[in-house]
């Protein structure tokens, strides 16, 4: 038997479990998230007022959603009573009624989950509060939590939430499955949402607030659920094979002072054996859906080929080449180009990297992008010319914002001065 | 944060008797849920102890001893590693497994991450 503090505890953690399920539920049932997250903390509120009594209930996530549905057909009779009253209010919408909710039984639940996905990364959303949204929804995390995540305060946070309500309400944003053409669309918006927010994370440097690092678990758990509900899209299989590729190296990728760590110099061993087989297979399982060339997909490839090499000196940069090659043509961008340059000079000499990175030097969305001139710098000291190597890295020093990194390309260009000193 | 969740063996299972139905579906739908949950990164089960083996190192020397064990309760039947929030999550979701496959002890342990 558990006492009151453990029945408190239980309560968090089936809360943690159940919520994003039972906002989605409520959702599908009432229409839209305002009134679904409010049934969802009344719920809430139930739990922490019965359970310490009655005990945690056999099945946690059945009493929740009865519950739930209890509150709403309350709530929609109530408002069906003040309509009568008020009869300009015009008729409720046509999932919000008692005979709906009422029958709604078993479906589902996945195609919920996907629903209210759909909804919280709404194009008609910004990108930032489609983030927020899904956090918040899906992710069960509190304003406060949300806010330590993005460094912003609270406030700020908390109308963001309350606008993002307000926006799908007024552009009349109801919870929908749509079908093929659209659904892509929208698709495409979930996973960009979730890399955003492992990005968010992944990004952040050592030693910033430990909620930050929590954003890739959150969005990894995201990703894990979206290959669950959409179980035939091969990009949801790449987007999670993406991340859990990326984020096997995480303990590897910097240094005991917190010093930035190339991936070429990581110590191997560190990286996490259970990501990169979770990673692998659902590569794997894109191969088989046929969609090896999507865009998730192709980085996902390029992350597994790191992935899979023993030693750095197993790497198989051809493919890697040849990989950046598809991507920059189906998603082009002047850094694909620069990672394009780096793989060709390693998978046939500098001198075939030194010609791209030269034609880059001209495209006006790299002027002032430190990694050009750093990445020329290293092919250029790979021929032995380490004169203009030298200018490159001190050039790649002046213009990047990160104090470590600028350190380490000071001391290249140092190295370069004395080999070009030494003629060596 | 992972947890390894393991449970133990009874007489039935270390005697080979095939799971029942009612324990694969069982099996089935909590594996369904904590996939679902996105909490579950790895699971697996093993074979009675007849079909496995013991190492003793002593001083150096190792002993090979092949099954089976006594003690069928001492014996693990399986494990999942779950990444969740906090202990709290990793009970819960351990509850629902040993309730689902009528298990009668789970240990759920913190997996040393460094």
């Amino acid at each position: 038997m558990r006492d009151r503090g453990e029945t408190a505890r239980a309560i968090e953690a089936v809360w943690r479990i159940e919520s994003a399920k039972l906002i989605a539920r409520i959702t599908r049932l009432v229409g839209d998230i305002g009134t679904a997250e409010d049934i969802a903390q009344d719920t809430f509120v139930a739990a922490l007022k019965r359970w310490p009594q009655s005990g945690v209930p056999d099945n946690p996530g059945a009493w929740l959603m009865a519950t739930a549905r209890f509150l709403a057909i309350d709530l929609i009779r109530r408002r069906d009573r003040l309509a009568e009253k008020q009869a300009e209010l015009g008729p409720p919408a046509d999932s919000m009624t008692v005979d709906y909710v009422a029958a709604a039984t078993t479906d589902d639940i996945g195609d919920d989950l996907l629903g209210l996905m759909f909804m919280a990364c709404h194009p008609a959303l910004s990108s930032d509060a489609r983030v927020t949204l899904t956090l918040r929804l899906l992710g069960g995390l509190t304003t406060a939590e949300i806010a330590r995540a993005f460094l912003v305060s609270e406030v700020t946070i908390a109308q963001r939430i309350v606008r993002a309500k307000r926006t799908l309400a007024a552009t009349n944003v109801r919870f929908e499955l749509p079908d093929r053409g659209e659904r892509s669309i929208r698709l495409a918006s979930v996973r960009e949402v979730i890399y955003l927010v492992f990005n968010e994370g992944y990004a952040a440097a050592a030693g910033d607030h430990w909620m930050r690092a929590e954003l890739c678990a959150e969005a990894m758990r995201l990703g894990r659920v979206l290959v669950v509900v959409t179980p035939d899209d091969p990009e949801s299989h790449a987007l999670i094979s993406l991340m859990e590729l990326q984020a096997s190296r995480a303990r590897a990728r910097t240094g005991p002072d917190g010093e930035p760590v190339v991936l070429l110099e990581q110590n191997r061993g560190l990286w996490d054996r259970i990501l990169i087989h979770r990673g692998l297979a659902a590569l794997e399982r894109v191969a088989q859906l046929g969609g090896s060339l999507g865009p998730y997909a192709l980085q996902a490839a390029l992350a597994a080929c790191h992935a899979r090499a023993t030693r750095p000196e197993d790497t198989d940069w051809q493919r890697i080449a040849a990989l950046y090659d598809a991507l920059s043509q189906i998603a082009p961008s002047p850094v694909v180009e620069v990672n394009r340059a780096v793989a060709l000079g390693m998978a046939f000499g500098p001198q075939v990297g030194l010609d791209l990175a030269d034609e880059l030097t001209t495209v006006p969305a790299l002027t002032g992008y430190y990694l050009l001139p750093s990445v020329r710098g290293d092919l250029l000291r790979r021929l032995g010319r380490y004169g203009e190597a030298e200018a490159d890295f001190i050039r790649a020093a002046a213009l990047t914002s990160n104090a470590r990194e600028r350190t380490l390309l000071l001391r290249r260009a140092e190295e370069c001065s004395q080999a070009a000193r030494h003629g060596s | 944060m992972r947890y390894m969740v393991m449970h133990y063996s009874d007489d039935a299972m270390e005697a080979g008797a095939p799971p029942s139905p009612e324990l694969i579906a069982g099996v089935g739908q909590y594996m369904a849920e904590a996939s679902q949950s996105g909490v579950l990164l790895a699971a697996e089960g093993v074979q009675p102890s007849s079909k496995g083996a013991r190492l003793s190192v002593e001083g150096g020397k190792v002993t090979v001893t092949d099954g089976p064990f006594a003690e069928a309760k001492e014996l693990i039947a399986g494990f999942a590693i779950l990444d969740v929030k906090s202990k709290d999550e990793a009970i819960e979701h351990a509850c629902r497994f040993a309730k689902i496959v009528g298990a009668t002890k789970v240990d759920v342990r913190l997996v040393t991450e460094f």
